[in-house]
């Protein structure tokens, strides 16, 4: 991949696929530096503790990061917060997203997206072409034949890579356990203030407002996906490490991103977010 | 654990996504948000039970027309085994996305509707998963429950479907009775068939074996990275596409041929990174190989093609063709006949359109080295790149069988050489330019004559010339040539490579040759510097070219004892944007002669009188 493109990065958002993802690169290249920097963008709705963990997780690893956020993209005008209870900044990062790949001159965008995540995402190749616009369009999709990738593009298109498509989210907590490596504490079973909400539990936090019918509570849950703090749900866990997850997950009756708000906005709610160059 | 990679094929209706939704459903794939999901769609939809298709058909154009439109990858697992399935359409205008999902996996399953029976599109699917390289396939005989699970109906179509299966080369092929809809054989066993006493779907999908290549198959490791974090260290990275490697054993780099050891190896899987005992030059693109076996270093060879693209394939026009890590230019000089896959007849063609699979010759501008398909899915398929859109428009599986005439082996451990005394100098000598003149047309129009008048002309003024024609050529050089498109191709790339030498020794090298084909004429160009070579169209109607009839050809084809004869029995491709296009119906030898000479003197190659 690093020799079909000239300007990359991975996209990092400080969860367990991205983290992965940036395991498995500096690995590939070894004993020579992984050769691009990890891009964070920043909605300001991150967790602190995803915050804290990406600083320190580039630091350990040696990698260049660079974080763009859209508290800036809000500040000068390029896009509005949404408003309300509901409120949430997801789709307001693919501005943030395109306008750094445009500034950095990224031709390629490496994410740690599995195919497994979601039904839009099961269609989506390890190279995805996007346009001018950072669009994806499904229905003109390269066919990736055997482990060939074409990634010819004209100026101003760029690639999004995703290594670890084919990997499940089993595939992934199995390779953390095997490499031991170093994940933010919001995946491990801790004791947090949040609230019921429309069957999902929710951090009890000012940016998610309040609705009717909201029960708060303490408790001892994790996240199994590690998003905004408005629209990532806890679960209640005793998993405190991560064998302990591995378990939790083999029994599990819900997928990773049914405690995902954004995703429960419509049934296609992340194939409309990828045609306006989501990732 | 380990992981079967399988895909599903069926046409439109025979209910494939029902039975994947079956097969996720019953294995307790499937869990609770998604079934939620599922069940508030199938509400929306108007359907009063839960549509199991629902779980695959993900995007909103297919719930839109509820068809399945492009390759979905599924993952699950069952204590026995992990599981992914590509499932591809049915839809005819989709059959790329079901080579792209047979492209990677170990088996096929394969749908039919017991109603309906095998339908075009199922032996369609069934003939390019065996072209893919697939070697098993189950058969599903789906909506048994709509034949009242009749054991004489499913022997019937198994019978059917193994007959028309014979002639593919699946290694072995299982049949099994389902009810996607209601779960008949899909994971549990039906008690509706008990005459049936085979596996159920899953269960021979758990026992299915896996290929693996054999553990002493020939080292090939295509480099895909050559990383060099100091001075110290050069390693090379890639995947392993067969063999193994160990420190200390001998490799050789092709297509350079040069010899080497292994110091070190570092590997994940089949992920290694290698460094070598000597300094040779080694760079992305090229093979690692075992000495003893090679693969061959081709820079032409025959393949099956996928046609993925709506525009057809164009003959003689350069593609990029994706090879392992390698990229080169190609093109298709000569379709031999595309499959007509209902009933695998070979069937002569001129064009290749969307969905097509052919048998084609290509031509490529450097070499790749490549095995068999069937030897080695990795090193023996391809991609076609259309260079403009930059769109993956064709899927390409190497021959097996080699080498024919057209899969040229080429010398590996030859070094090039500069020329003693350089082209430059010796056109300073002369005092003139070297250039190659080639003169492509039919029979009779003209070309040697001009050739002949051109080169006196050219002589008499003091410049040193070369006349190559065809009938000269063939009398020597190319005397074990005959007229197939094949040896018309080699016919012309000896010549070509001859122009080039005289050209090299400064000449002005005048060719007369039919050279029907576009392909073969764009490569000899391809040899020469950008306007050092004038590629000449001499016209003349058919009619005409038959009057004259210098050499008596037509009178020979006319009475059938010449076949292959260009213009008449064999395609002649005229040339798009020749240099010159002399009608020799309009001009006199003196006035075309003029022309040439005054082309020569544009270009600066010969002074001006």
């Amino acid at each position: 991949m690093v020799a079909q493109f000239e300007r990359a990065a991975i996209l990092f958002s400080g969860g367990k696929d991205s983290i992965t993802l940036t395991w498995l690169a500096r690995k590939a290249f070894a004993p020579a530096r992984m050769p691009f920097p990890l891009l964070h963008i920043d909605t300001g709705h991150n967790f602190a503790e995803t915050l804290t963990f990406r600083d320190q997780f580039a630091r350990d690893l040696g990698c260049e990061l660079v974080v763009r956020s859209v508290e800036d993209s809000i500040a000068n005008g390029r896009v509005t917060d949404e408003t309300g209870p509901s409120a949430s900044r997801n789709t307001l990062q693919s501005v943030t997203l395109m306008d750094a790949i445009t500034e950095l001159k990224l031709d390629a965008a490496i994410g740690g997206g599995r195919r497994d995540e979601e039904k839009a995402r099961a269609k989506e190749r390890i190279f995805s072409h996007r346009n001018f616009f950072g669009a994806w369009d499904p229905k003109d999709q390269r066919p990736e034949l055997w482990q060939i990738y074409n990634g010819r593009k004209h100026p101003g298109e760029h690639f999004r890579v995703f290594p670890i498509s084919n990997w499940t989210e089993l595939d992934v907590w199995h390779y953390i356990e095997h490499e031991q490596m170093p994940l933010p504490d919001l995946y491990f079973a801790h004791p947090r203030d949040v609230v019921h909400r429309d069957g999902m539990l929710m951090v009890n936090d000012p940016l998610i407002g309040t609705l009717p019918g909201d029960t708060p509570a303490r408790l001892t849950v994790r996240f199994r996906t590690v998003g905004d703090v408005t629209c990532t749900g806890a679960l209640e866990s005793g998993a405190a490490t991560v064998a302990d997850i591995i378990s939790e997950l083999s029994a599990a009756r819900t997928t990773e991103r049914g405690a995902r708000g954004d995703d429960r906005r419509s049934d296609t709610a992340m194939e409309d977010r990828k045609r306006q160059g989501y990732f | 654990m380990d992981l079967l990679r399988f895909t599903t094929a069926g046409s439109v209706d025979d209910g494939k996504s029902t039975l994947i939704g079956r097969l996720l459903y019953d294995s307790q794939s499937i869990l609770d948000d998604q079934l939620d999901a599922v069940h508030r769609a199938s509400r929306v939809l108007g359907e009063d039970r839960l549509n199991l298709a629902l779980l695959t058909d993900g995007l909103r154009a297919e719930r839109e027309q509820k068809i399945t439109i492009d390759v979905a990858y599924r993952y699950f697992a069952t204590p026995r085994r992990s599981f992914i399935i590509a499932d591809t359409p049915g839809h005819v205008q989709y059959t790329r996305n079901m080579v792209t999902g047979a492209s990677t996996a170990d088996l096929v399953v394969i749908l039919i509707d017991a109603t309906r029976g095998v339908l075009p599109q199922s032996r369609r699917h069934a003939f390019l998963s065996s072209l893919l390289g697939i070697s098993q396939a189950v058969v599903a005989i789906n909506k048994m429950d709509l034949v009242a699970f009749s054991e004489e109906r499913f022997h019937e179509l198994a019978r059917e479907f193994r007959t028309f299966a014979g002639a593919l080369s699946f290694r072995s092929i299982d049949v099994v009775p389902v009810s996607a809809l209601q779960g008949d054989n899909v994971v549990d066993p039906s008690s509706h068939m008990p005459w049936y006493a085979g596996g159920t779907l899953l269960n021979l999908l758990e026992h299915a074996p896996i290929d693996v290549p054999p553990a002493d198959a020939p080292l090939r490791l295509p480099v895909q990275y050559v990383a060099r974090p100091h001075q110290e260290f050069r390693g090379y990275a890639g995947t392993l596409a067969a063999g193994a490697l160990v420190p200390g054993q001998a490799v050789t780099v092709l297509p350079s041929g040069a010899a080497t050891r292994i110091r070190t190896v570092d590997a994940i899987g089949n992920a290694v990174m290698v460094t070598t005992t000597d300094e040779v030059d080694i760079s992305r693109g090229d093979m690692l190989c075992d000495p003893g076996r090679r693969p061959s270093v081709m820079t032409r060879l025959g393949a099956h093609l996928c046609w993925m693209a709506s525009g057809p394939l164009a003959v003689g026009r350069p593609y990029l063709l994706m090879h392992t890590t390698r990229q080169v230019q190609a093109f298709v000089t000569h379709i031999d006949h595309k499959v007509d896959v209902d009933t695998m007849a070979q069937v002569p063609t001129d064009a290749l359109g969307l969905n097509d699979i052919g048998r084609v010759e290509l031509s490529l501008a450097q070499p790749i080295c490549a095995d068999g398909y069937r030897v080695n899915r990795t090193t023996g398929g391809f991609i076609l790149i259309d260079p403009q859109t930059n769109a993956t428009v064709a899927a390409g599986m190497i021959d097996d069988d080699r080498p024919d005439a057209t899969a040229r082996p080429v010398s590996t451990d030859v070094t090039w050489q500069p020329w003693n005394v350089s082209r430059e100098e010796r056109e300073r000598a002369t005092g003139h330019g070297a250039t190659t003149i080639w003169m492509t047309g039919l029979s009779g129009a003209g070309k040697t004559t001009l050739a002949r008048a051109l080169e006196r002309r050219l002589f008499g003024r003091g410049y040193r010339t070369m006349l190559l024609d065809g009938d000269q050529l063939r009398h020597g050089l190319c005397g074990d040539l005959g007229f197939s498109p094949v040896d018309r191709a080699e016919n012309v790339r000896r010549a070509g490579e001859v122009a080039k030498l005289f050209f090299e020794q400064g000449s002005i090298v005048v060719c007369a040759f039919v050279s029907p084909y576009r392909a073969d004429r764009d490569r000899v160009r391809s040899l020469f510097p950008e306007g050092r070579f004038l590629e000449v169209f001499v016209s003349a109607s058919r009619e005409t070219c038959r009057s004259r009839d210098p050499k008596g050809l037509y009178r020979k084809a006319a009475d059938g004892s010449l076949a292959q004869f260009t213009g008449l029995s064999a395609p002649y491709e005229t040339p798009v944007s020749p240099e010159l296009v002399l009608d020799t119906e309009r001009l006199s030898i003196e006035e075309s002669v003029a022309r040439l000479v005054e082309a020569l003197a544009a270009r600066g190659v010969i002074a001006r009188t």
